[in-house]
């Protein structure tokens, strides 16, 4: 594409300083944004509300968005009715769990140990849980960051698949990520699934043990989304294909081991995340500190800025959103439902972005997920086949 | 310029309203014009701690909120999922009040309405909150150009004092060869002032 046929105008994206905004900070800083001709302005933003509302009304071009909350967004769920439009994921996994110490004794107590899988770290739970009930103590509280989030999703699918009513044996509330810490440490809170650095940091801290990546629940789980106005990607076509080529490329960069370094002192100044460059890098290498004082550990995948099709905007992540969506209640299953839920992750804009470069594009828009286990499949070993989402949300319910 | 063709909303003295701001100023600005125009239930919060007993306890009708407060998505969710709120609050979510929004987020103000209250009997408060974050935000700007100029003739009166003590001059003196140096290379005159600063203590 020719940059100088890209309208004038400064594009301005939003972001929530997390280490998944990398791709955008390096699209500005690291020059891509400006190889396709766009003139990229970032915008840190305090919370994901602000996120949404500063979209809607047209302050903000595109952000780094919570997936769910592109749909919910789409639906009218909560808000607005806005239609959104999903063209690039950014990234896979790069969340965990993290519990407090307190906890995390008590979990050990019954068996836990930080190389056990999901079901046994679950199961431990259980046990904890059950005792607490009988006990007639205050049942345990965890916090995540949005209702419309993985995080949300990926916490309750977790609990749920251990025997632990997400709504009825612990509370789930929301706490802002900055927040989190303080709140574990005053213990307000036992546990909470946020995305990186602020596992690490409560680690750091010496106040949490991070208990399982998400990945560990869903490999190669998505994430957030480039959302934008659905309006917007009409309006302006040519900048949006350059946004997504160039975030594309700066996801690429990011990923490279030979520029975790860099890019962690870079997401480290204020006006990205804000966190020491030592901790962002554990999550950007796949290397975290488990426990306080604990030895560095390998996590195969933890996250993916890039390969294995990170970047592709897999519709069948959008529908498995949305039945959790419906399995938490938040929006009724209703048929017509579908195709606008379908239509918010835009596969389409991504292979019109990304033709003629060298870029792996997958011909199918969905998958089945959890088909070829081991690879893309949750830790219960469930299949999610998006043909068949009213069985799948049903059964769910 | 009032775009509604409507009359000016009537004020509603008894409706319950909570503002949710960390930043003591603005929530008096607002605060002090919601209790002139007549409403007598206003409170504050300023601290984030026990958000939801306050809330409970208090029963709101209508909450105001800063967007620079990251706690918005605790009150979203709160709204959402609670059974212990006694009438959940629920935002606007009328596609007519698009344009309510817009100018709330203009602001920098975030809303929340108890579900089925009429939107005429809240207007006159969003409007206020509206004009008045306005109001504040014009202030800050103006306290941070004072300050800025502030800042800037400190630095101009220590580049004069490095002057006068070097080469000697009146203070009138070097004041104009720091103008004229402004001028010839087109930068401002507190720019100019600075690099006299940064040089001699280099040269220190």
């Amino acid at each position: 594409m020719n940059p100088a046929q890209i309208e004038h105008g400064t594009t301005v994206v939003g972001f929530i300083p997390l280490l998944d905004c990398a791709p955008l900070a390096v699209a500005v800083e690291k020059g891509f944004a400006a190889e396709q001709g766009l003139d990229l302005r970032l915008v840190r933003e305090t919370s994901w509300a602000n996120i949404r509302d500063r979209v809607v009304v047209g302050h903000f071009d595109a952000a780094h968005m919570l997936g769910p909350m592109a749909i919910a967004s789409t639906l009218g769920v909560g808000h607005l009715k806005v239609p959104m439009a999903a063209p690039l994921s950014l990234g896979l996994g790069g969340s965990g769990i993290t519990v407090s110490l307190g906890l995390w004794d008590s979990m050990t107590a019954e068996g836990a140990s930080l190389s056990a899988s999901p079901r046994a770290l679950g199961e431990a739970l259980r046990t904890v849980v059950r005792a607490r009930e009988r006990a007639q103590r205050q049942p345990l509280t965890f916090a995540m960051v949005y209702p419309f989030s993985s995080h949300n999703y990926e916490l309750r699918y977790w609990l749920a698949a251990c025997g632990i009513d997400p709504d009825r044996d612990v509370r789930v509330i929301v706490i802002p990520p900055p927040l989190l810490v303080d709140a574990m440490r005053e213990g307000q809170i036992d546990g909470f699934c946020v995305g990186e650095p602020w596992n690490s940091l409560a680690v750091a801290a010496g106040v949490g043990c991070i208990a399982l990546p998400t990945t560990a629940i869903w490999r190669l789980s998505p994430e957030k989304v480039l959302g934008c106005r659905l309006e917007w990607t009409q309006r302006h076509p040519d900048r949006l294909r350059a946004l997504v080529r160039a975030v594309y490329k700066s996801a690429l960069w990011c990923e490279q081991p030979e520029n975790h370094a860099e890019l962690s002192r870079l997401l480290a100044e204020p006006r990205f995340v804000g966190a020491p460059a030592e901790i962002l890098l554990r999550g950007l290498s796949n290397r975290l500190c488990m426990q306080p004082g604990g030895e560095p550990q390998r996590l195969e995948n933890f996250y993916l800025p890039a390969s294995r099709l990170a970047t592709f905007p897999w519709v069948s992540h959008a529908l498995w959103f949305y039945s959790q969506m419906v399995r938490w209640g938040q929006v009724g299953f209703d048929p017509e439902h579908v195709p606008q839920v379908r239509a918010t992750y835009r596969p389409d804009l991504y292979r019109l972005a990304l033709s003629g470069t060298a870029a792996e594009i997958p011909t199918s828009d969905t998958k089945i997920e959890g088909e070829s286990q081991g690879r893309d499949g949750f830790f219960d070993g469930a299949r999610f086949d998006p043909n068949d989402l009213s069985t799948y949300a049903r059964k769910a319910e | 310029m009032d775009p509604m063709p409507e009359a000016t909303p009537k004020t509603e003295p008894t409706l319950r309203v909570l503002i949710v701001d960390q930043n003591v100023m603005r929530a008096s600005i607002l605060e002090e014009g919601l209790r002139e125009a007549g409403y007598v239930n206003v409170t504050v919060l300023r601290e984030m701690h026990n958000l939801m007993r306050r809330i409970v306890d208090l029963d709101p009708e209508v909450i105001v909120i800063d967007l620079e407060n990251p706690n918005r998505d605790v009150l979203e969710q709160m709204f959402q999922v609670s059974r212990v709120v006694r009438r959940p609050i629920a935002m606007f979510v009328d596609r007519s009040d698009t344009d309510m929004i817009v100018a709330a987020v203009d602001a920098g103000v975030g809303s929340y309405v108890v579900d089925g209250l009429k939107k005429e009997r809240v207007k006159a408060v969003l409007d206020m909150a509206i004009s008045r974050f306005h109001a504040f935000n014009k202030l800050r700007e103006e306290l941070d150009n004072a300050r800025q100029a502030l800042d800037e003739r400190k630095i101009v009166d220590r580049a004069k004092g490095i002057l006068m003590k070097q080469r000697g001059m009146s203070e009138e003196a070097a004041y104009a060869l720091l103008r004229k140096a402004a001028m010839n290379e087109n930068r401002r005159l507190s720019e100019v002032a600075q690099s006299v600063v940064t040089a001699a203590s280099l040269l220190k």
